[in-house]
């Protein structure tokens, strides 16, 4: 019996870091500034992490409104009840603050009118924010 | 002199909500009583009153957030048996392959917590480190790295690519080669050793009387799993042997390194099938039924009843379901999460222990408490009858009175 993870220890000391890196090294005295200095162009940021497959990736709701024919059959399958439907126009709004990103909707749909993105760094505070209502 | 002292409903040493009353006579534990249902969510009452099936497939997934193809596994298995419904041989292939890499990452996470809970951190980041590499895969092959929304009445929804299959083929290797190295680390390390050899036993006799299932009933020498008993899905042809710790230590012992002992040979027998499921994988439709809106009517029009057994990470889980004719949610829905029978085995197992040895113990089940609480209606003549919001304050200020006028 012996500490055998010790030796496991010693070689992390010298691996580069496992995780994933942040935008920026340090945290930034003011974040609004630094934004402004990465859309000059004058400092680079971190890319985020890519996306393993686009395809099979399951990212925000968008939807073609033109294709839409108001059948509701989209409202009927969604579990988090995420959609509404708008009676005059016969279209449909998606709050993207209760979507759970299933896919439901997209694989019923018969027009093909919604699809799922690649979008999925969409944290706010504000819950009906433009951002995450799709109509 | 004894002394009670209660671990829960909220306490660091438990990530969910219960209650653990403890009588210690100076360190050591004399008598244990288990508290459960600190917390409700009503899941099975959304399933028979507010959606449709396909609807409940999703509120299945979220009843256990790392269980999350287990409780849809059960679930779709009794909706299929109570509608006769024959499933594609790929798409049981591909459940197979989805079941198992959950059993990896849920045994590697937990591995990671029992060695969080002894106070050995570093080698908790090395086994997640080591889980990133299946969470990757979840993610290329499901499109999101926790909740899958894989299973659906008849099949699965996505078929595994192609080109994705070199990738997990590597990342088996990865597990194959890196397990010895994580066996080393968690069975022959003085740390883990001294906490958990002989801490928390839980002898055959009381696994079996307590109705104990999953690792923890494995790990005291009963060889119970629902894919050796009872094989569902593809499970009949990959012929699954249940994990004692004998194969690997020569003994049972029933203790809490035992517990860690069946969990990673479980990672290991993952892997092979997973491995083999892949070379077998059958070519043909992944789904009984492409068309949604049909089988919204079909369920719609099935009448029947269905037991899903599926063997989760943590143990049996049970899904009962009942459809009825032009009824649309399920008509009766009733969960047996595997923490519900394994709950009751923390108290031959903490009896003895010492106060400092809970939190290892604990989770040597691998509990998943919110999991386990479930709702009770009360039927009333044949009706249905549900007690909301009012009629409960209207109780609660009835006793109040009652009290105040001296009654009981």
């Amino acid at each position: 019996m012996k500490f055998t993870f010790i030796p496991e220890l010693f070689r992390q000391l010298f691996s580069k870091p496992y995780t994933n890196l942040f935008p920026v090294k340090y945290a930034p005295a003011s974040i609004k500034e630094t934004l402004e200095k990465v859309e000059k162009g004058e400092i680079k940021i971190t890319p985020p992490v890519e996306i393993p497959d686009k395809e099979t990736f399951r990212g925000k709701i968008q939807y073609d409104r033109e294709k839409c024919i108001g059948c509701r059959l989209c409202i009927k399958v969604c579990p988090a009840k995420a959609i509404e439907f708008k009676e005059e126009e016969k279209k449909i709004r998606i709050y993207v603050g209760r979507c759970i990103f299933c896919g439901q909707c997209v694989e019923i749909c018969p027009k093909n009118a919604l699809s799922q993105g690649e979008e999925f760094l969409m944290a706010d505070t504000n819950k009906v924010n433009e951002n995450w209502i799709v109509e | 002199m004894k002394y009670e002292i209660p671990i829960g409903p909220i306490h660091p040493a438990l990530k969910e909500p219960i209650l653990l009353q403890l009588t210690v006579e100076g360190e050591e534990i004399k008598d244990v009583d288990v508290i459960a249902s600190q917390n409700h969510r009503g899941i099975e009452w959304i399933g028979m009153n507010r959606n449709n099936p396909v609807q409940s497939i999703y509120i299945a997934e979220r009843i256990c957030g790392i269980c999350n193809i287990s409780h849809p596994a059960a679930v779709i298995l009794a909706v299929e048996e109570a509608m006769n419904m024959d499933v594609p041989d790929r798409a049981q292939y591909i459940r197979v392959i989805q079941c198992e890499l959950e059993r990896i990452h849920s045994h590697l996470l937990w591995a990671g917590v029992a060695a969080h809970e002894i106070g050995f951190d570093s080698l908790l980041h090395y086994t997640w480190k080591v889980r990133e590499k299946v969470m990757d895969i979840l993610e290329l092959v499901n499109g999101n790295r926790v909740t899958k929304a894989i299973m659906m009445y008849g099949g699965v929804r996505r078929d595994i690519k192609k080109e994705h299959i070199p990738k997990i083929k590597k990342m088996l290797e990865y597990y194959k080669e890196g397990f010895d190295k994580l066996a080393k680390f968690f069975l022959e390390d003085k740390t883990i050793e001294m906490r958990t050899r002989n801490v928390g036993i839980l002898t055959k006799e009381d696994a079996l009387k307590l109705g104990a299932i999953g690792p923890t009933a494995r790990a005291s020498g009963v060889k119970k799993d629902v894919r050796q008993d009872q094989p569902y899905f593809a499970y009949p042809d990959f012929d699954v042997k249940a994990i004692t710790p004998d194969m690997f230590t020569g003994e049972v012992v029933g203790d809490t390194y035992d517990r860690i002992v069946v969990r990673l040979l479980e990672v290991k027998q993952s892997v092979e099938i997973i491995e083999r499921a892949l070379d077998e994988l059958p070519s043909g439709d992944i789904l009984a039924e492409p068309k949604l809106v049909k089988l919204l009517m079909d369920l719609k029009k099935a009448e029947g009843e269905g037991v899903g057994r599926h063997e989760a990470p943590r143990g049996e889980v049970i899904h009962y379901v009942k459809l009825k004719k032009d009824f649309e949610p399920f008509f009766s829905w009733k969960v047996r999460a595997p923490t519900y029978s394994n709950i009751m085995s923390w108290i031959p197992m903490l009896k003895g222990c010492q106060i400092a040895d809970v939190p290892i113990v604990a989770a040597s089940i691998d509990p998943c408490i919110s999991c386990t609480n479930r709702v009770i209606r009360i039927n009333n003549d044949g009706k249905r009858e549900i007690i909301g919001g009012d009629e409960l304050h209207r109780l609660s200020v009835k006793k109040t009175k009652r009290l105040l006028e001296g009654g009981s």
